[in-house]
């Protein structure tokens, strides 16, 4: 799965729903997977399919299932988006169908630590960038935004461009498509002078 | 002398292996790892790919929860034929756990239960720690005055191989309940009180700490009640300060400090709580005296209104916050301005992360005691750890719930995200003691009404939603 992000232009699946909680974006009973793999068809499958089913008949008016936005590899949601459990299948569910950014007002913390750990970037707009993006995808589907990690902009589809906020760290990781964890060993000199310092304040093998 | 710091700051402090910089996170050492079977197994496999060890095994301690049958009658072998990719999952956290020397309390051990209530259970949460677990309501543990929060599992694997996360440090909320509760009135209903009023986004990016004379009055159980749904209100994690019932709880337990060292610990317990004049990033109070029983109307947490209240009229909603409000409303089959009270229910779920302890079960109880649950009325008793269900057992409360007529199970995650087979069926309602009422959360078409102990109980004797003060009177 790559995690990287440099640059991406494409158009938008427009879902303006509020609170987009992580148990929509993939069900529970897809969690009895042992890996990452496997879990496209089951985002959002309550609101995809009748019966939440992925065999069965898909419901029509579901912005996934729109001939129309079948491209859209950016997700255009409504604020607080991702809330709910910590469920990272949430973000390799999206990355598996394709998806390669969520836009929306706001998102869930641990959502958003979770998406920019799995080459998915969530990129906030204000209240009015949202409503201007919601109204040029309902008069034009095929409207393309262009995102730009590196000089972290948005691109308008009137024309001109919008920044937006991003964990500097976070985003240097995608820019190199490097992964926090080989940070994080680096540091296992300074953790091992911490724990020196720092008794162990129990034994779990001791219980 | 240092200027005054918050709970959070003196936890966050103590924990900095490197501090937050500028593009840098903080590094930040977690003294305590819970770990289950749903949220790990492909940080193990990170870690497989990488050829790297689990760096302290014995900070780590492992449970079966989600997956595991509440079906007394379902054993090992059964649920491979029943659920193999389920059984698979278990399986395969055995494994991991084996090949690295974790802890483990698997399915017939009698340590085990829900993540969130054996922690506590066994004094392997304390004061001053920090705890993190692939789960979000991790936030459970801060009632004992622990930096506690869920984590995703790219996260799990960095604690797995460095005992460490990177962090941006989040800011401070105080959440203020004034007051005494009322009869029949308890910490489900605060906290439900509390995700109404800030919304379910309302704390994200924050940490809570819970203060006020509702919070303090409340026992350790009714702590880790409103602890457990800080994240239903958007923040990662909720805290409150350690005191004298803290300690109370956590002598003896053990996994908690014994002999000279729980003096010393102790002692070091006591100089956590915020200091006077420490000042919050943000601060709300509500009036804990005035508060109802809580019940949630739609398809989120924050969608609560007090019992003898009615849903929403349209106009009451923010106009861009309509859509979504009549998609919940749709997907209830309620409408604007219907009362709940009196609703008829089919299921009611006692059991969950947020209210499957013994006082829980107790409150429940006392309520059914000499009553039936409702003709046709489903009513699943689950208890939130073997250790509560032996203790419910002996103390005569689990016969309590087989004379109502409701089911009395094994521990588990169970009804609460139903991905053991405990499910409601397409259209069914509930009144649930757990902390989610998202669409199909408790079983695709499944609707739910979260609500107290207390309420549950009642509601399992009318077959409708009950004001609990009007059984009781």
């Amino acid at each position: 799965m790559s995690r990287s992000f440099t640059r991406f232009t494409g158009s938008m699946a427009p879902l303006p729903i509020q609170n987009v909680d992580t148990d929509q974006i993939i069900p529970a009973s897809y969690l009895k997977v042992t890996d990452r793999s496997g879990l496209a068809s089951g985002l959002f499958s309550r609101w995809r399919y009748r019966d939440g089913d992925p065999e069965g008949e898909p419901i029509s008016d579901f912005v996934l299932n729109r001939a129309e936005h079948a491209d859209a590899r950016i997700l255009l949601a409504g604020d607080n988006f991702g809330c709910g459990s910590s469920r990272e299948h949430a973000p390799w569910a999206l990355v598996g169908y394709g998806f390669r950014a969520v836009i929306s007002t706001s998102f869930a913390d641990i959502f958003r630590s979770n998406a920019l750990k799995n080459g998915l970037l969530v990129v906030p707009v204000t209240e009015d960038g949202s409503a201007s993006l919601f109204e040029a995808v309902a008069a034009d589907p095929a409207t393309e935004v262009t995102i730009d990690l590196e000089a972290q902009t948005l691109s308008l589809p009137g024309g001109g461009e919008t920044s937006f906020e991003v964990d500097p760290f976070a985003r240097r990781c995608l820019l190199d498509g490097t992964d926090q964890l080989g940070y994080l060993l680096n540091q296992a000199p300074a953790i091992q002078t911490f724990e020196a310092a720092h008794p162990a304040r129990l034994d779990t093998r001791s219980g | 002398m240092s200027r005054p710091r918050t709970l959070f700051e003196k936890i966050w402090r103590r924990h900095l292996v490197a501090a937050e910089t500028e593009g840098l996170p903080a590094t930040l050492y977690v003294d305590l790892h819970l770990v289950h079977e749903v949220t790990s197994p492909q940080a193990f496999t990170e870690l497989a790919e990488r050829e790297l060890p689990v760096r302290r095994p014995d900070l780590t301690l492992a449970t079966m929860d989600h997956s595991t049958p509440t079906d007394p009658s379902i054993d090992t072998a059964k649920l491979r034929v029943l659920d193999p990719e389920g059984s698979a999952q278990l399986d395969r956290l055995l494994a991991n756990c084996e090949r690295h020397g974790i802890p483990l309390y698997a399915m017939g051990d009698e340590r085990r239960g829900i993540v969130h209530v054996i922690g506590p259970e066994l004094g392997a949460t304390q004061p001053g720690m920090t705890v993190v677990c692939g789960d979000s309501h991790t936030s459970t543990h801060g009632a004992v005055g622990a930096l506690a929060f869920g984590i995703g599992t790219s996260e799990v694997g960095h604690v797995l191989a460095t005992q460490c996360l990177l962090q941006h440090r989040p800011k401070t909320y105080e959440v203020r309940v004034d007051g005494r509760l009322q009869e029949g009135v308890v910490a489900k209903d605060i906290i439900l009180a509390v995700i109404a009023r800030l919304g379910i986004g309302g704390g994200t990016g924050h940490v809570f700490e819970y203060t006020g004379e509702a919070i303090r009055a409340l026992d350790m159980e009714g702590r880790m009640t409103v602890c457990n749904m800080s994240i239903e209100g958007g923040a990662r994690a909720g805290l409150i300060a350690p005191d004298d019932v803290t300690f109370a709880y956590l002598e003896g337990r053990p996994m908690a400090p014994a002999g000279y060292d729980w003096e010393a610990a102790v002692d070091d317990w006591r100089s956590l709580p915020t200091d006077d004049g420490a000042a919050y990033d943000r601060t709300t109070t509500l009036d804990g005296s005035a508060l109802e029983p809580m019940v949630t109307y739609g398809t989120n947490p924050g969608m609560a209104i007090p019992i003898a209240g009615a849903v929403p009229e349209d106009d009451a909603i923010e106009p861009e916050k309509r859509a979504s409000f009549r998609k919940a409303l749709d997907y209830m089959a309620l409408e604007p301005g219907q009362q709940l009270q009196g609703k008829p229910i089919d299921v009611v779920f006692v059991g969950s992360c947020t209210n499957s302890r013994y006082s829980d079960l107790v409150a429940a109880a006392n309520v059914l005691r000499g009553r039936k649950v409702a003709d046709g009325l489903r009513v699943l008793i689950v208890p939130g750890s073997d250790a509560v269900k032996r203790q419910a057992e002996r103390d005569g409360l689990a016969q309590v719930f087989v004379d109502a007529g409701a089911e009395w199970r094994e521990a588990g995650c169970s009804m609460c995200l139903a991905m053991n087979g405990d499910q409601l069926a397409p259209g069914q309602y509930a009144v649930s003691t757990s902390n989610r009422n998202f669409e199909g959360r408790q079983g695709a078409g499944g609707r739910t009404f979260l609500a107290s102990p207390l309420t549950a109980a009642a509601s399992a004797i009318t077959g409708r939603v009950t004001d609990v003060r009007e059984v009781l009177s």
